[in-house]
């Protein structure tokens, strides 16, 4: 009769396990996978779970059989159980059984640690700078920084991100890659990944750093290494164009041409730089860190425009705090991306 | 009027805060003219900080904490047996510098409750706001404020202060104790508490909105945040503080007042645990303290901890500030769990009616835990950025401390095995702990675990394992302790079918509020947003409506407690036919708790041995040992 109900308790935790880790292991739980990196990780919780599904489940059927089994029934109020107080053998055997799979486990880890961080061959530099609230990346191309905020990924390259804050803690990460590191201000951090798709992923700040950090979210763009050439000479022939026509020489870029041209920039800088941040209805961006556009710009001159830009602690929307817009778009921006930017305001504000 | 002004109490405690304010305006105003500040007197910031740090102090003294004190250093006669201020014989003395440390503990209780379902209802907030994507009820900048007071309250005011308050109640009558061993100084932890709820919860209020940067406050992040940030910084101040004096209160107790008899190996695993807990408390809070002073240096008076500003040539490390941070946060961790460990091995072997399962493993591994989270505070920082080798040993670390913990989880199962289980509310809760704490436990293990936690930090997967372990883990004890000693608490008994009913309500809507979030973070949900992508709706949704029926099954425990306390049926000294020393006085005990010394010949938890005894109420000399005594039997070999 005893032997009973715990033989039923052992088969109903065994079928408890198997739908657990069938559940855990069959249900693709994670999002897209991107990254050579994504392999190890997803295997490893794998692992985790078919070793962590039947503790669990030990746990719980012991705690059930006890109380099936061993509740106080009619008659037994006063009654009190054998006086057990301990049984060594019983107990060296749970400290070092959990022991020696927590060491294997870690030991596992550690390998696949090394293997997602391995330094490869023919590794892309691409260096990551988080600011309140956007992402923008430089690429060292032919002695020349190429600077985007759009990341450009060629597939099946490895590639180092060095990673860099210009405010506060931010942390650069792809989901589909699997993996992330802080932007930390002062230290330039480190983290590897090598791209297995082409296609369109989502780069995320993982740390909390301030009102619009919900909605700093960027690109990763992954194409394959021709597509990717073809993009790096284009940037490094734009580049050196728009470097001319600031520089007041060659009016040759594609984009300096007449009033239309410059607004039509200035929409896609403004989708890029400020949407995450601002709404405006025009170019359907609903950030919500910063004062909606849509209304707040009514009647500002073209200058007022460029001041928001360029200095924007001068003038501050009421309900909003100094010093949450970045100060430096005269820096990140081009000229001709800020004259696009006024242009394209000051039309959609009047 | 004056004899009101000049007595200890809230009327003088009035007076204090308005000379508080005055001081810190004068003072600002003095410092900023000699200094040639612009606004010397009209400086709001720097006014404000100040006061934060001024107007808690006037108050206590306003209140009395300090009178007798000021009476001895003043010369002025004192009188040491002066029990005045001790016991309470009406409602009012519950709102009055009181030394008697069953009051505290009540005191204690009520105020970290009170906190509880301040932070409760904040969560509910940010529920109702995360329900469906897009931004409906709040800003980003009030969302932010929200998720950080909700931590800060809930960690420094609900679960490390609601334990100091049960100890406070408990242990003094477990060892055999009149009181705590520093009266005085019991009280002053007590009252520096509601101060520091009141600052962080009146943060709202200040320019700028509450403090907004997460309870961890990382820097420059913290340093950089408007003035709502400063009552965080202050606050922690006075709450750390309250927790460190109690610590030193309690381990100063364990160690000189434990009754004759109690050696270490007789104490009830309660005092165990808090022994513990109080030696992380004393060792690892200052270290919060540091951190939070570093912030207000850098914020107030222009120090560089922190500012590595790329470019201005500051060399601040920001670093140091997650090192300092979480050297102490991650001890506080087990801070909010040894004390709920003590509870469940009272209640399991009280209603079990079975002795604990490997009594000495179960206090060795209490020690064990204490030693290894010191050793592991850095797992919080695997994306941190700081040196990559270090990350090795401390995911070693992380994963053996899963050894001691595991020791006890199994110990308490076979301490359940074959005995006789008494079904009751704090056993359910107790059981209820073992089930949730372990998956909290295990998300543990796998969050230590380098790669594995690269990809999920800083995703709901953290926000679901931190409530596993604190709500699933530390509440779950918190409500086994308080239903567990309500009789002797308040001398009257709880109703057992309102208290199922919170039972099963809090298991199974904690379970569908928390579970979901695991598999959010594995999605890829990152924590800390008040907006989120389409694909993560549904399972939000479920998850704010759970939490609303958890919300509301709170109600039940609040209606069950008040009413039962102003009209349950009486309780007898001993319902539970306990053991331990404070089951032996009358319910609630007397005002120095125990009329005749009592003596310890036996262990705690000697269920089932025939005629067993823990304490008899005799001299030394006429005691006999008890028959199956698990340690030292002759309290004349102590």
């Amino acid at each position: 009769m005893r032997r009973h109900p715990v033989a039923l308790m052992v088969g109903v935790g065994l079928v408890a396990s198997a739908i657990g880790i069938a559940l855990a292991l069959i249900i693709d739980w994670f999002p897209t996978d991107a990254a050579k990196q994504a392999g190890p990780i997803d295997t490893l919780y794998d692992v985790l779970m078919i070793i962590s599904v039947p503790v669990f489940v030990l746990v719980v059927c012991a705690t059930l059989l006890s109380v099936w089994q061993f509740r106080m029934r009619p008659g037994q109020e006063r009654q009190d159980g054998p006086p057990i107080h301990g049984n060594t053998r019983l107990e060296i055997v749970w400290t070092a059984i959990p022991a020696i799979v927590l060491v294997s486990l870690c030991s596992y880890a550690y390998t696949v640690l090394t293997d997602i961080e391995e330094k490869k061959p023919n590794t892309l530099t691409v260096n990551v700078t988080g600011q309140q609230f956007a992402w923008r990346y430089a690429y060292d191309q032919d002695g020349r920084t190429i600077e985007t905020t759009q990341l450009v990924l060629p597939k099946d390259r490895p590639v180092l991100f060095k990673v860099r804050a210009l405010d506060v803690i931010h942390d650069f990460w792809v989901p589909a890659f699997r993996v992330k590191i802080d932007a930390v201000p002062g230290i330039v951090t480190e983290v590897r990944a090598t791209p297995t798709k082409t296609g369109t992923f989502e780069v995320v700040c993982a740390e909390l750093c301030g009102l619009g950090h919900a909605v700093m979210r960027s690109t990763a763009r992954v194409v394959t290494p021709a597509a990717y050439d073809s993009w790096i000479a284009e940037q490094v022939r734009g580049g050196s164009a728009g470097g001319g026509a600031a520089g007041g020489g060659d009016s040759g870029g594609g984009a300096s041409g007449g009033g239309g041209d410059a607004a039509a920039l200035g929409r896609e800088t403004f989708v890029s730089n400020c949407g995450s941040c601002h709404t405006l209805a025009d170019a359907g961006t609903n950030g919500s860190a910063g004062p909606d556009l849509t209304t707040a710009l009514r009647g500002q001159s073209e200058d007022e425009i460029r001041e928001d830009i360029v200095d924007p602690d001068k003038r501050v929307e009421e309900g909003y705090q100094p010093g949450v817009m970045p100060s430096n778009f005269s820096q990140t921006l081009s000229s001709e991306q800020i004259d696009g930017l006024v242009t394209y305001l000051a039309s959609v504000s009047r | 009027m004056t004899a009101k002004l000049r007595a200890p109490g809230w009327y003088r405690a009035a007076l204090f805060i308005l000379l508080g304010l005055a001081f810190s305006y004068a003072l600002v105003g003095v410092v900023r003219t000699l200094m040639h500040y612009p606004d010397a007197w009209s400086d709001g910031n720097a006014i404000t900080t100040v006061s934060l740090i001024a107007i808690p102090l006037f108050f206590l003294v306003g209140l009395g904490c300090f009178d007798y004190w000021f009476y001895y250093a003043a010369g002025r006669p004192t009188r040491a047996e002066d029990h005045s201020s001790h016991g309470a014989t009406s409602w009012k003395a519950y709102f009055r510098v009181n030394t008697d440390h069953k009051v505290i503990g009540i005191q204690y209780i009520c105020v970290s409750f009170f906190f509880m379902f301040l932070g409760g209802l904040i969560a509910m907030l940010m529920r109702a706001e995360l329900a469906q994507p897009g931004m409906q009820f709040v800003d980003s900048a009030t969302f932010n404020g929200l998720f950080s007071v909700h931590a800060a309250l809930l960690i420094f005011l609900f679960v490390i202060p609601v334990f100091a308050g049960i100890a406070n109640y408990v242990l003094p009558l477990m060892i055999g104790a009149p009181d705590m061993a520093f009266p005085r100084l019991n009280a002053l932890s007590f009252w520096m508490l509601p101060m520091a709820g009141l600052l962080l919860t009146a943060s709202f209020f200040a320019p700028g909105g509450a403090f907004a940067s997460g309870w961890t406050a990382y820097a420059p992040l913290s340093t950089d945040m408007p003035l709502g940030q400063v009552f965080f910084t202050i606050g922690v101040q006075f709450a750390g503080a309250s927790s460190i004096a109690t610590a030193l209160n309690f381990l100063v107790t364990i160690i000189t007042m434990r009754a004759p008899g109690m050696s270490f190996f007789r104490m009830p695993l309660l005092v165990w645990a808090n022994f513990s807990t109080s030696l992380l408390v004393v060792i690892a809070t200052p270290f919060v303290a540091a951190s939070q002073f570093f912030v207000l240096l850098d914020r107030a008076l222009g120090f560089n901890f922190f500012d590595a500003f790329v470019g201005s040539g500051k060399n601040g490390s920001v670093l140091m500030y997650q090192h300092v941070f979480w050297f102490y946060s991650h001890p506080a961790v087990y801070i909010m769990m040894l004390p709920g460990f003590g509870i469940v091995s009272e209640v399991l072997s009280v209603k079990a009616r079975k002795p604990i399962f490997g009594y000495r493993m179960m206090a060795f591994s209490l020690l064990a835990i204490v030693a290894l989270g010191f050793t592991v505070w850095a797992h919080h920082m695997f994306v941190s950025g700081m040196q990559a080798w270090i990350r090795v040993p401390m995911m070693i670390t992380t994963a053996i401390i899963a050894v001691p913990t595991g020791i006890k989880i199994f110990s308490w199962l076979a301490t359940l095995w074959r005995g006789v289980l008494h079904l009751d509310t704090p056993m359910l809760f107790a059981l209820g702990f073992l089930t949730t704490f372990t998956l909290g436990g295990i998300s543990g293990v796998m969050l230590s675990m380098i790669p594995f936690d690269i990809y999920v930090s800083d995703t709901y997967f953290i926000v679901a394992h931190i409530h596993y372990v604190l709500f699933g883990g530390s509440l779950f004890t918190i409500f086994a302790g308080i239903y567990y000693w309500f009789p002797k608490m308040t001398g009257r008994m709880y109703d057992e079918r309102l208290g199922k009913i919170h039972f099963w309500c809090t298991f199974v809507f904690f379970n569908v509020t928390f579970a979901p979030m695991h598999l959010l973070g594995l999605d890829g949900m990152p924590r800390r947003v008040a907006d989120y992508a389409e694909q993560y709706a549904t399972l939000n949704l479920l998850v704010t409506i759970a939490s609303f029926a958890l919300g509301l099954s709170m109600l039940v425990f609040l209606y069950n407690m008040v009413a039962s306390w102003r009209g349950g049926p009486r309780a007898a000294a001993n319902p539970w036919r306990a053991l331990t020393l404070e089951w032996q006085v009358s319910s609630p005990p007397p005002i120095f708790n125990f009329d005749a010394v009592p003596t310890v010949v036996g262990g705690p938890y000697e269920y089932g041995v025939p005629g067993a005894v823990h304490g008899i109420f005799q001299s030394p000399t006429e005691a006999k040992p008890t028959p199956a005594g698990s340690v030292a039997t002759s309290p004349t070999r102590e």
